[in-house]
Formats: C-alpha cells, sequence, structure tokens
C-alpha cells in the first residue's frame, strides 16, 4: 500500500497507541502523544493539497476534509494540556503511573477511531468506528474509579450501547432501501453509491431508517431528551476528555447524521429530515439553557451548555439552506474551539481549587488572574458575545432563520438569552467576588486556551474571504 | 426459495421473540440467564439457516459466534459474576408481570405495523423477518427500562443485539455482517468485564442500579 496522507490520518494514531501502551514512562509517554497528535495534524491538512480517490472503504471530499482539521486540531491542542494536566493528577496522586499508560494509549484509539469515522465511506465502517469510540471514551471517564466515575461511565456505557443499537438497526434498513437499486453485496452500504442513486430507494423505509439513525447517533450528540448521560460523562472523566468529548466526538456523531441527511434530501419522495431535527435542536436549545441555573458542578455546567450548543447546530444544519449551513458549519467550528479551552481553563481551576463545585470556586481574577480572566473571556466567547466568533455564527443562524421561519426564530433567540443569562449568573460568582478555596500558584499551560481563544476572536473580527469560500462551498455540499 | 426454506426461518424468527416474552418475565437471575442462553441458541439456528438457504457461509462465522460467545461463554460468566457477588437469591420487580406483557404485546404490534407497511417492494422473508428482528429490539429495549439489576439490563442489552443480528443477516447480502457482529461481541464482553471488573458490587454494595443514583454529583 502506498502511503498518502489519508493514510497517515489513521495510520499515525494506531501505532502511537499500541506504542504507547507498551512504554511504561509518563513523561516520555505524554510526549509521544503530543508528537503523534502534530503527525495526524500535519496529515490532516495536507490532505487539502492532496487527495486520494474515494474508495470502497474510505473517502476524502470537501466536507470530511473540514471535520478532520477540525479533529484533529483540538486533538493536538488537548494533548498538550493534557500534557500538564496528567503530570499534576499523578503528583497528587489521582491517577497511578500504569493507568496513566492507559489513558495516553486510550487517547490514540480515541483518535483513531474518530478519525476513521470521519474518512469512512462506507456506512457499516463508520458505525463499527463511532462504536470503538464510544467504548474508549467509556474507559476513559470511568478511569478516576470513583463512585461517580463509575456511575457515570456505566451510565454512558448503556445510554450510549442502545444509541448506536438503533443507530445500527438504521444503517441496516438504509442497506435493505438500497439493495433492490444498488444490488447485493458491498456496493449498497458505500455513501458515494448510495447518495447517486438514493433517488430510486423506496421512500417509506429510508423514512423510517432516518428515525432510527437520529434516534441512534442523536444520542451520542447529546440532543434532549436523548442527553442523559452526556453531563455525567463530562463531569466525571478526566478533564482533557471532556474537552475531546465536548469539542469532537458530539461533532463526529453529527457528522454521521448530516451524511444520512445528505441520502434523503436525493430523495424527493423521503420525508423530509429538517424538521426532525429543527424540533430536537430547539428544544435541547431551550431545555439546556434553563438547566444552567441550577448547576452546582462546574463542568456539569460546561456540558449543559454543549448540549445548547449542540442544539443550536443541530437546528442549523435542519433549516438547511447556503446561509443556514454556512452558520452551522460555522457555530461548529466555533463551539469545538471556545468549549475546548473552556475545559483547559476548568481542568487547571479544578486543579488549584482541589474541587468541582462552584460553591467552593470563587474569585478567581483575583487568586489566579491568567486563568480567571481566560474562563471569563472563554464564557464570554461561547455566550455568544460580540465580538467574538460565536456572536458572528449565532448572528447568522438568527438572521437567517428570522427570514424563513420567524416563530421558530423567536424561540431559539429565547432561548439563546436564557443560557447567556445563565452562564453570567454563574461566571459572576466563580470568576470575581470573595475569593475562595486555596490560592496556591497554577502551573498551567496556557497556551493551548489562548491559542483557542485568539482563533474564534479573530474570527469574529475578520474571516479571511478563503476560509469563507471553503465554508460556502462546504455549505452548499450539505443542501 | 422454497416452501419449507421460508417456512423454518420463519419458525425460528417467531421463536426468538416468543422467548424475548419468556425473558420479560423472569425474575430470578438464573433463570432469566437459561432464557437468555435458549434466545442466543434458537439465534444461532436462525443464522446458521439463513447462511444454509442464502448459500452464504460467511453467515456461519456468525452463528458460531452466537452459539459460542453468546449461548455459552457470556451465560456461564454471568453466573460466576451471580454468584461471586452472592445476589443468585435476589428477585427483583420494578413493573408488573402482566404491566410488561401488555407493553410488550404493544410493541410487537408496533413493529409489525411499522415494518410491514413500509417494506412492500422487499421480499416476504426479509420483509417478515425484519418485523420479527425491531419486535426483538424493542423488547430488549423494554427489559432495559424495567429492570433495576445491572445483570438484567445487560441481559436486556444482549437480546436487543440479537434482535439486531437477526435483521443483519435477514437483509440477504449485507456486508460486513460478520465484522459487525464480531464488534458486538466486543462490546458485549466489555460490558461483562465492566460489571466485574468496576466490581459495582464492591463499590456500591449492590448490582442494583437505582443504588447508584445516590451518588450523583448534583447531590454532593
Amino acid at each position: 500500500m502506498r502511503f498518502d496522507a489519508l493514510t497517515g490520518v489513521l495510520l499515525v494514531p494506531a501505532v502511537a497507541a499500541a506504542l504507547l501502551a507498551t512504554l511504561p514512562d509518563y513523561r516520555l509517554s505524554a510526549r509521544l502523544n503530543v508528537l503523534a497528535t502534530t503527525l495526524t495534524f500535519v496529515c490532516a491538512l495536507s490532505l487539502f493539497f492532496v487527495r486520494p480517490q474515494p474508495g470502497a472503504y474510505l473517502l476524502v471530499d470537501d466536507l470530511n476534509g473540514t471535520f478532520i482539521v477540525l479533529t484533529t486540531f483540538v486533538g493536538f491542542t488537548t494533548s498538550v494540556f493534557s500534557l500538564s494536566y496528567i503530570g499534576h493528577e499523578l503528583e497528587i496522586g489521582r491517577l497511578t503511573p500504569p493507568f496513566v499508560r492507559f489513558y495516553h494509549s486510550m487517547y490514540q484509539v480515541l483518535m483513531f477511531a474518530m478519525n476513521l469515522a470521519l474518512v469512512a465511506n462506507n456506512i457499516g465502517l463508520m458505525w463499527v468506528a463511532i462504536e470503538l469510540a464510544t467504548l474508549t471514551t467509556v474507559l476513559m471517564v470511568g478511569i478516576y474509579r470513583t463512585h461517580e466515575a463509575l456511575e457515570a461511565a456505566w451510565k454512558y456505557f448503556i445510554l450510549g450501547s442502545v444509541g448506536i443499537a438503533l443507530a445500527l438497526f438504521g444503517t441496516i434498513l438504509v442497506y435493505m432501501a438500497a439493495r433492490p437499486v444498488v444490488g447485493e453485496g458491498l456496493d449498497a452500504m458505500v455513501w458515494t453509491v448510495l447518495v447517486r442513486r438514493a433517488g430510486a430507494f423506496d421512500p417509506a423505509l429510508l423514512d423510517v431508517a432516518f428515525v432510527f439513525l437520529l434516534l441512534g447517533y442523536g444520542t451520542k450528540v447529546g440532543l434532549a431528551p436523548l442527553h442523559a448521560w452526556l453531563p455525567d460523562a463530562h463531569a466525571e472523566g478526566p478533564t482533557p476528555i471532556s474537552a475531546v468529548l465536548s469539542g469532537l466526538l458530539l461533532n463526529v456523531a453529527l457528522y454521521a447524521l448530516l451524511r444520512f441527511k445528505m441520502l434523503l434530501a436525493v430523495n424527493t419522495a423521503a420525508l423530509a429530515p429538517g424538521p426532525l431535527m429543527v424540533t430536537l435542536g430547539l428544544i435541547s436549545l431551550v431545555f439546556a439553557a434553563f438547566m444552567l441555573y441550577r448547576r452546582r458542578d462546574i463542568k456539569r455546567l460546561f456540558a449543559y451548555s454543549s448540549i445548547e450548543h449542540m442544539g443550536i447546530i443541530t437546528f442549523a444544519f435542519g433549516m438547511g439552506g447556503p446561509l443556514a449551513n454556512f452558520a452551522g458549519l460555522l457555530h461548529m467550528t466555533m463551539h469545538s474551539l471556545t468549549k475546548s479551552a473552556i475545559f483547559f481553563a476548568v481542568g487547571h481551576v479544578t486543579q488549584v481549587k482541589g474541587t468541582q463545585r462552584i460553591a467552593d470556586i470563587g474569585g478567581l481574577t483575583v487568586t489566579h488572574p491568567v486563568l480567571g480572566w481566560g474562563l471569563a473571556l472563554g464564557v464570554v466567547a461561547i455566550a455568544g458575545l460580540p465580538p467574538l466568533g460565536i456572536f458572528m455564527s449565532e448572528f447568522l443562524v438568527v438572521s437567517s432563520t428570522f427570514a424563513r421561519a420567524p416563530l421558530l426564530a423567536i424561540i431559539l433567540v429565547f432561548g439563546l438569552l436564557v443560557g447567556l443569562a445563565g452562564l453570567f449568573l454563574r461566571l459572576n460568582g466563580i470568576a470575581f467576588g470573595e475569593p475562595r478555596g486555596p490560592s496556591a500558584k497554577a502551573r498551567a499551560s496556557y497556551v493551548p486556551m489562548f491559542a483557542h481563544l485568539a482563533l474564534v476572536f479573530a474570527a469574529g473580527i475578520y474571516m479571511p474571504p478563503a476560509l469563507v469560500a471553503w465554508f460556502q462551498n462546504v455549505a452548499g455540499l450539505l443542501g | 426459495m422454497t416452501r419449507i426454506d421460508f417456512d423454518i426461518a420463519h419458525l425460528l424468527a417467531g421463536l426468538l421473540v416468543l422467548i424475548s416474552f419468556l425473558e420479560l418475565y423472569q425474575d430470578r437471575l438464573y433463570a432469566l440467564l437459561n432464557v437468555f442462553a435458549m434466545h442466543a441458541l434458537v439465534l444461532a439456528a436462525s443464522v446458521a439457516w439463513q447462511a444454509f438457504i442464502q448459500d452464504a457461509p460467511h453467515l456461519y462465522v456468525t452463528a458460531a459466534i452466537a452459539l459460542l460467545f453468546k449461548a455459552i461463554v457470556i451465560p456461564v460468566a454471568l453466573h460466576r459474576i451471580i454468584v461471586r457477588l452472592g445476589i443468585h437469591r435476589e428477585i427483583e420487580k420494578v413493573v408488573g408481570v402482566g404491566t410488561a406483557m401488555l407493553a410488550g404485546i404493544g410493541l410487537v404490534a408496533l413493529s409489525m405495523v411499522v415494518m410491514l407497511r413500509v417494506t412492500h417492494e422487499a421480499d416476504p422473508l426479509a420483509r417478515e423477518d425484519l418485523a420479527f428482528a425491531l419486535s426483538v429490539v424493542l423488547l430488549g429495549l423494554l427489559m432495559m427500562v424495567t429492570r433495576r439489576n445491572a445483570v438484567s439490563q445487560v441481559v436486556g442489552f444482549m437480546s436487543l443485539e440479537n434482535g439486531l443480528v437477526l435483521a443483519a443477516t435477514g437483509a440477504k447480502g449485507m456486508p460486513l455482517v460478520v465484522e459487525i457482529s464480531i464488534a458486538f461481541s466486543i462490546l458485549v464482553a466489555f460490558i461483562v468485564i465492566g460489571i466485574f471488573l468496576f466490581r459495582i458490587r464492591e463499590r456500591f454494595d449492590t448490582v442494583d442500579v437505582g443504588a447508584l443514583d445516590r451518588f450523583r454529583g448534583e447531590r454532593r
């Protein structure tokens, strides 16, 4: 097999996972982890220049190219953050060296699984990859072996398994719909073949298939009311994993949904997937916005904020059309960058304060100015205030909706405002006010956090025309 | 396909639905495991029959996995875990038998209505297999929500998964079936190892998932 960038995106994490599983020295393996994610990112970038032909199993096009670059970039910055985070966890004895070895190996398996899910051209292979990603994150969530961590892992396990089981049923139904048209065998599961021939599929079967896929992969996206696993998994796992879960894995599941949505869009007789996604998106947004108020755990707070934003993104893609899709893509990118930056900050905050309880964290800007202001900036960004990137994308979602469905836009704006107020209410206590908790100096790596925030800030001020053109192109693909 | 081929495939798929009903009202863990082993056995027979009539030798691998792994290894492992955890005498009940059965009948009716209506064009065997498979999947889900014990939730999940394998083998010529059934077996193995290694019993003094709720982060 000839080595190309596509192989690199898959091979580097796979080899690194095997290597890291055997290395006992955690300092070396943490650095190797960073090196592997850097290499993967470089491979992903080069996919823009040299693009392999789609095969029966793998495919790179403009849509998943965007996702892959985002995934590998956040994977890379998170590995840098994890370097100092894991060092601290070892120091205070929350993790032991064997667990750290396991953690690093699993981190790479997760990167492999996510990349595989993104480049898969075969809907069966995509399903297997998402299952693998679920399994690895379950293992990571339970890594602390506390009551809470085990509960979260178990809950995630059961709900995630049911979700992917439903998604498999949907996948089988898609095959059943394709078989009379495409013929038996491998071709009837290859996405590029399916999307070319989908016009002739039995629409009723496709409808039922999409409902199963929406429920199945929607569980993984964390859409309300299928979200129950998400806050627990975010709160109890190691913070780098919370960052990867929020920033990346939810996107990957959404990507799978988008692929099937494109399939249904080709078949004019099938039901329009848009309204279903719009409904679930709005429910998630409004529900999560209200849930922000009563949170006592800082990681849970931002987990609910992730549900809120996945709701907005699903809503935007559900509305469809060039403008809403553009807004959805932009929002997804901005949310991934901002939310992982917030989790980087939160990870260090919980380490210096020794707790995740919001009540025990206060006056961060006084005790830890850099960390506190970084977190405050992140929250300002995620709440959607100008001039940051999320304001831009939310503004686009809202304005495109007002033009087409004013009633939905009112609900959307209502949800956004409720969420904004909820976040600021909590931020006020955490970042300002009376300093609480220990004020020992933090040994943190601020670079990944501020790099993300700088990108979000830059995107809010000025989007390079090349990037805009790229997103417009991808938005056009989504139909 | 001759008449008898169709009838036997039909019979085995129907039997699977019936055994799913049997699982619904088992209130002792041992009995539940035995019924599940039977479920897996019938699945293996059904998959092997499909392999035979479709002339698809790779499906024998899936049948073998169902037979060895699900009908023998998993039940035996769960048996030992139950003994080790000392919960083999426990009787659990969340929803009454009558309610659970009625809900189950409703779900089977639902899946028949949905599946038979949307699959006019598929061949009759695939069509009815799919309807049966969806029934098994929904009954498995029902079992997962009506049980509070971690072990019986796992059994519910595995019978749900049996339904998926039934659907995948019924869809004639579907690629990757073997790979998918292996992936699922790994998942199940992880869950079972999870119960044991995480030592839910030791940590919580019970495998009753209801007890886990007490440790929710929100109530600290």
